[in-house]
């Protein structure tokens, strides 16, 4: 019984590392690609989930909102870059940060005036609903499972996106040297709008799919952002393989931490004491493991040092 | 006109003064307006006034600012509203880490605070002030009711649930005071988590029989929806804030039959409920919620004070708030010797009327339930 409630709580900390790691690696990215740091980042997690929860209500179909949040998400990201995150990659990374905290309030106040302030219903598609037994007679969540299965095949896709391709050739130059791949003819503020409706995308994804397991509300990105961020400095910064590890590692911590710690504080004290006090150092994990990860290696796992 | 009868027409022009028109009172509400627990504040915020705009007393001025639902811009605001705006009352808190933070410094400055929401333990037994008044609840007081009734509902092996937060753990104690089976799990939670498949994987390996969660706002969306998927399926049961108006829209089915202790709701048949309601609904299209019940009783236990008695007569006034001559949308109101109601708590299960999910009642799960702190407070 409780192997089996080990095994359950790891395929919950894999699902919500998979999850992590698309907003992450928008963010890695985008950070690796343009040097830019994208606070707003979490903003298009809200608006792809809003896009999805929107577009669902409407026509009832999941399938249709998931477009739509793919699409609203990217444009999103393209206008913003076009319009404001252009005029900051030569500014340095407070003016960075200045700028895109204040596209995190121009989202949630637009998006508090257009859809009001009260959550917004998102469902599971009926599909997918509901739990399946895995072999060993473990019954876990079928939506669940989709969504590592989602999370791996991004994470799949954008290594052959970013290895084998020649956008994804151009992407490695664009980090290496930019000014060197301009020089070569490459339009480089046109990989940049790509590069970051891409990272937009991927976050308005993990909105959308994220959402119909939790509260579709204004001001729902910035927990995940700050998360993804101790993802990408745990990985690297810059590397797509070290947010997917880092995003595991965050995920695993933090769902086997909030298990085991206070299972194991209640053999020395009373389990109402353990509850309390297991969850407050397991809320600390996560960033515990990011101190020591930098350490060790202040570069993060994989990032150069 | 000589000195004597310009000094005296002086005189009666203060006296008249004195009399025609009545001090002003300025409010100072503080509350959550963005950010995941807004929906909250809201209510809060549109329950208050609405009993300001019925009532269009000229003599009641209201400030309104949003705390983001964090303690240290809710002290800047209640710093600035103190000292700048010259408040003479407090209002609006939600959550009771913010009201730790405010309460006990505005009230040792001589200012009223009046509780819309958070009533936390500290506050209603060793920390308990005479300017302070609990218009809702003393925080224990719904999980009690969940508790007293969990057992009736065939629940005897319960696996409970909270954030770890002051009111979280006042959560949990008050449900254990009176719940007659056995507790076989007890988790606290992340304040403003959004994922449980941790907790409801320990839920179902706990061998429970039914299932307490005090988790407000989005926190309570986010659960029930991945609850529901899960197939666990062991009742629900919790404090009214877990299934209250202003998320169930949200939850959908996943939230239809569960139960929740409440000491007010939409249905409750009384007069003053039912005009609140219809005015409520009329203003802002949309069913009230708990916290906008809390908002709209605290606007006229307010209101009934300033009626009898002048705010810069800090005596008179406190007796005025104490005397709660008001009709309450609860009905029965009436405030124990710590500041906080005696009043009845309620039962009940989550239902669907045509498209719209709301509460009904099921049941009485006390009496006359006050604050259970009060022997500790010594004012």
């Amino acid at each position: 019984m409780t192997a089996m409630l080990l095994i359950e709580q790891a395929l919950n900390g894999l699902q919500y590392g998979v999850m992590l790691f698309l907003m992450a690696a928008g963010l890695t990215l985008v950070f690796g690609v343009m040097g830019l740091i994208n606070l707003a980042h979490g903003s298009l997690f809200m608006v792809g989930a809003f896009a999805c929860a929107a577009v669902a209500g409407a026509t009832g179909s999941f399938w249709l909102g998931l477009a739509a949040s793919l699409a609203a998400a990217a444009a999103a990201g393209a206008i913003v870059e076009m319009t404001v995150i252009r005029r900051l990659y030569a500014r340095d990374h407070l003016d960075q940060v200045l700028a895109t905290f204040a596209l995190i309030l121009v989202f949630s106040e637009g998006t508090r005036w257009a859809f009001g302030s009260f959550p917004l219903y998102l469902d599971i598609p009926a599909a997918l609903a509901g739990p399946v037994t895995l072999p060993g007679g473990l019954e876990y969540p079928l939506y669940r499972l989709v969504l590592i299965g989602v999370g791996l095949g991004v994470a799949a896709g954008l290594f052959w996106l970013i290895g084998r391709t020649r956008l994804g050739i151009r992407i490695r130059a664009g980090e290496a040297d930019r000014e060197m791949i301009a020089a070569l003819g490459v339009d480089i503020s046109r990989l940049y709008t790509i590069v970051f409706a891409l990272g937009a995308a991927l976050a308005g994804l993990a909105g959308a799919l994220v959402g119909a397991l939790q509260s579709v509300q204004v001001g729902m990105g910035e927990p995940v952002l700050i998360l993804a961020f101790v993802v990408i400095v745990i990985g690297g910064i810059g590397s797509i393989k070290g947010a997917l590890v880092g995003a595991i590692l965050v995920g695993m911590t933090d769902t086997l931490g909030r298990f085991v710690l206070p299972l194991a504080l209640g053999t020395v004290m009373s389990r109402s004491d353990a509850g309390a006090i297991g969850a407050a150092l397991a809320s600390m994990l996560i960033y515990i493991l990011m101190a020591v990860v930098l350490v060790l290696r202040p570069g993060g796992l994989y990032g150069r040092a | 006109m000589n000195v004597k009868t310009i000094l005296m027409a002086a005189v009666a022009a203060v006296a008249m003064a004195d009399n025609a028109t009545a001090e002003p009172v300025k409010v100072g509400m503080i509350t959550t307006l963005s950010g995941g627990g807004a929906s909250l504040g809201i209510d809060t915020r549109d329950g208050f006034m609405l009993a300001v705009g019925m009532a269009n007393n000229p003599d009641l001025e209201v400030i309104i600012e949003d705390d983001q639902r964090k303690p240290d811009v809710a002290v800047q605001l209640a710093d600035k509203m103190i000292q700048s705006d010259k408040v003479d009352v407090l209002t609006g808190i939600v959550w009771s880490n913010l009201a730790m933070a405010v309460v006990p410094a505005a009230t040792a400055q001589g200012k009223f605070y009046l509780s819309t929401n958070a009533a936390p333990s500290q506050l209603a037994g060793k920390g308990c002030n005479p300017n302070y008044f609990a218009v809702s609840y003393q925080n224990d007081n719904l999980h009690e009711a969940a508790g007293a009734y969990a057992a009736t509902a065939g629940i005897t092996k319960a696996f409970i649930m909270a954030p770890n937060y002051p009111a979280g753990k006042d959560s949990l104690a008050g449900f254990k005071r009176f719940y007659e089976g056995d507790v076989v799990g007890e988790v606290y939670t992340q304040l403003g988590q959004t994922d449980y498949a941790g907790e409801i994987a320990q839920i179902r390996a706990s061998g429970a029989d039914g299932v307490f969660i005090f988790l407000p706002g989005g926190m309570g969306i986010s659960f029930v929806k991945q609850y529901a998927d899960s197939g666990v399926g062991l009742p629900l049961i919790g404090p009214a804030f877990s299934f209250d108006q202003s998320i169930l829209q949200a939850m959908g089915d996943a939230a239809l039959g569960t139960l929740n202790g409440a000491n007010w709701s939409p249905d409750l048949d009384n007069a003053a409920n039912a005009a609140f309601v219809t005015a409520f609904a009329e203003k802002y299209d949309r069913l009230p919620s708990v916290y906008a019940s809390y908002g709209y009783d605290t606007a006229n236990l307010l209101l009934s004070a300033m009626a009898k008695a002048s705010v810069a007569d800090a005596p008179a006034f406190r007796a005025a708030l104490k005397a709660a001559d008001f009709a309450s949308v609860r009905g029965k109101f009436a405030f124990g010797p710590a500041n906080h109601p005696i009043q009845d708590l309620y039962v009940r299960e989550v239902v669907k009327e045509g498209d719209l999910y709301t509460n009904k009642i099921v049941g009485t799960a006390m009496t006359d339930r006050g604050n259970p702190y009060e022997g500790e407070c010594k004012m």
